[in-house]
């Protein structure tokens, strides 16, 4: 019998908290390999969550991660409270980023994480405001 | 090939079921049930952690014996480069070969010459372009199970080479059945191990069909003989072997020996875990080739050597310092050249998943056992005590989701419904009708 209802985590995050940077995604990986999901799949969940997550925590106040997992597919949903995107367009560019200096120092902000999310996820939405925030939506399919 | 064979094992005698073990397994292998461990053969990596945490000694290697030489023709030793690390710089390597022969082998051969070869391959394989980056060292069995096991989306990035001790044997073994003119199989070809998960690739190869190594013996088996037999002006056998291959033994000689620029040297189980763990989210992309070995300071740090292993590390620098410094003049010089049946590239099988994570193999099933998991995990007190048993109370929860364990196995929800029950039974006690025993009646 086919569930409707899927496997739900959800991971709150805070800004600048680098040192939990990565555990919201480890946390996914881990459930997708407990449900014996293939590896390559778990690879572009993990990564496109871990893009995300560093994102908040590079440029918003706090946010939420939600990995909402089927027997088909894994829905990413980021939303967080920052400063938004000016320009999508330009942010969705390899290598064009707004982290700070101080962030960039740190190798993290090469401006990849949205062009990574697109390519590792088969759905990709992303909505901002500026002021608000941002939220991302991504489809993966199993 | 042995499915399941492990050379980690328990003697159940000596386990006291304390939990020492259960909490240092990097891949939660281990449970205490009825007061003894066990060990989840699947998820078992051989990395031989627990031997060298169990306080009681009852975890250990399964290895053969220098008894089984009488199996064979013609014996031919293969001692790892860290054996050196166990006698003083003062030692030539000549000597410990030739303490190997009076333990009554026919022959040696160094796995640093393997090594050797290993490295020219590994130099010529970083050059090109189309390979998946970072490079991952396929040296350590441990590790390359580790990512069977917990990273299987790293398997494409282990370099395709079989071990140093592997190359080692086939060259050992064919060079003494052509010279010698007898069978192959009649030749007894031994390992001189640090290490568990070397005895365990012997009945379990990783990427070949079979191995060429007959068996493995323990370092520390033989030690105490080897030492008697050793001495200076007992050189019969001559090292063939350069700096290259010796530095193998210590974390940091691999990559040191293939030298190219971005190299990045990991030793100590946990320390993998992390930096593979980056490696799986797409980070260090620049980085051309990572060591990686399961213990402590590399093999040095093998659970089965028989010298601290700050010792074998002295020795070991000092060793390799005064090899380099010898090369050019009396020394071996490293090689240049090697061909494809040495490193025994050819036939290679490709290294697969271990889904030993998996709830079940019905995704549907897996889902509700998650489901049941994360139910009981937030009941568990979360202090990660382990008296229950397993690792931790995550993996207490898993264990009673698939059906292993009970929630009372925990000894906080035991107490707690003790004591109510205890409450209850008191409640139950006022609420009793008085006694109906009416001769006593008067005592009222
Ligand atoms: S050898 Fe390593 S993986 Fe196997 S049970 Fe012991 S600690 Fe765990
Ligand atoms: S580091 Fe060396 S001794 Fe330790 S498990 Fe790996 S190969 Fe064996």
């Amino acid at each position: 019998m086919p569930l409707r209802q899927g496997v739900i985590l959800e991971f709150e995050l805070e800004g600048s908290d680098f040192n939990g940077a990565g555990e919201a995604s480890s946390k996914i990986k881990r459930t997708l390999q407990q449900l014996g999901i293939r590896h390559e799949i778990i690879r572009r969940i993990a990564i496109s969550a871990y893009e995300a997550e560093m994102n908040v925590i590079i440029h918003a106040y706090r946010g939420v991660v939600k990995a909402a997992i089927y027997q088909d597919r894994t829905e990413l949903t980021v939303q967080d409270e920052g400063p938004g995107i000016a320009d999508i367009e330009l942010a969705m560019k390899e290598g064009y980023s707004t982290a700070p200096a101080h962030i960039r120092e740190l190798g993290f902000g090469a401006g990849m994480g949205l062009p990574n999310m697109v390519r590792c996820t088969d759905k990709f939405d992303i909505k901002t405001e500026a002021g608000v925030g941002t939220r991302l939506s991504m489809t993966i399919y199993h | 090939m042995e499915e399941h064979f492990h050379s980690v094992r328990l003697t159940t005698d000596r386990c006291q079921g304390c939990v020492s073990c259960t909490k240092r397994c990097p891949t939660e292998a281990i449970r205490i049930r009825g007061g003894k461990a066990q060990i989840i053969s699947l998820r078992c990596i051989d990395c031989g952690e627990c031997i060298r945490h169990c306080p009681c000694r009852a975890k250990a290697a399964l290895t053969d014996d220098l008894a089984d030489l009488k199996n064979f023709q013609y014996n031919i030793a293969l001692p790892a480069p860290s054996l050196y690390g166990h006698f003083s710089a003062d030692i030539p390597v000549d000597a410990i070969l030739s303490g190997l022969i009076n333990l009554g082998f026919d022959d040696v051969f160094e796995v640093a010459q393997g090594a050797e070869i290993v490295t020219l391959a590994i130099r010529d394989y970083l050059k090109r372009p189309d390979i998946i980056r970072p490079a991952i060292s396929s040296a350590c069995p441990a590790v390359v199970r580790l990512i069977q096991v917990k990273f299987p989306e790293l398997i494409d990035h282990l370099v395709p080479f079989d071990a140093p001790v592997e190359v080692a044997a086939r060259i050992a073994r064919a060079e003494a059945a052509k010279a010698l003119g007898i069978e192959a199989d009649k030749i007894g070809v031994w390992f001189i191990t640090p290490c568990p998960a070397k005895m365990t690739a012997v009945r379990r190869p990783l990427g070949s069909e079979k191995s060429n190594i007959t068996g493995a013996i323990a370092i520390n088996k033989i030690f105490n003989d080897l030492l008697k037999v050793v001495t200076a002006d007992n050189q019969l056998v001559k090292s063939k072997a350069s700096w290259v291959g010796v530095g193998w033994a210590v974390s940091g000689g691999e990559t040191s020996a293939i030298d190219a620029e971005n190299m990045l040297a990991v030793n100590d189980i946990q320390n993998v875990i992390d930096v593979l763990e980056q490696v799986a989210l797409g980070k260090l992309k620049e980085v051309d080739y990572i060591e990686v070995l399961a213990c402590a300071g590399g093999c040095i740090g093998g659970a089965l050597t028989a010298e601290n292993r700050h010792v074998i590390e002295f020795n070991m620098k000092k060793r390799i310092k005064k090899k380099k410094s010898l090369d050019p003049t009396a020394g071996r010089l490293p090689r240049e050249t090697y061909t494809d049946f040495e490193l025994g590239s050819a036939g290679r099988r490709a290294i697969e998943p271990i889904p030993a994570l998996r709830l079940d193999e019905d995704i549907a099933k897996a889902m509700s056992k998650i489901e049941i998991m994360d139910k009981t995990l937030k009941t568990l007190p979360g202090l990660d005590c382990g008296s229950c048993g397993s690792p931790n109370c995550k993996a207490l929860a898993e264990d009673i989701a698939q059906g292993l364990a009970n929630k009372t196995d925990c000894v906080f929800i035991l107490r707690k419904r003790t004591r109510d029950l205890a409450f209850a039974m008191v409640d139950l006690a006022v609420k009793l009708p008085p006694p109906l025993d009416k001769d006593h009646n008067d005592d009222y």
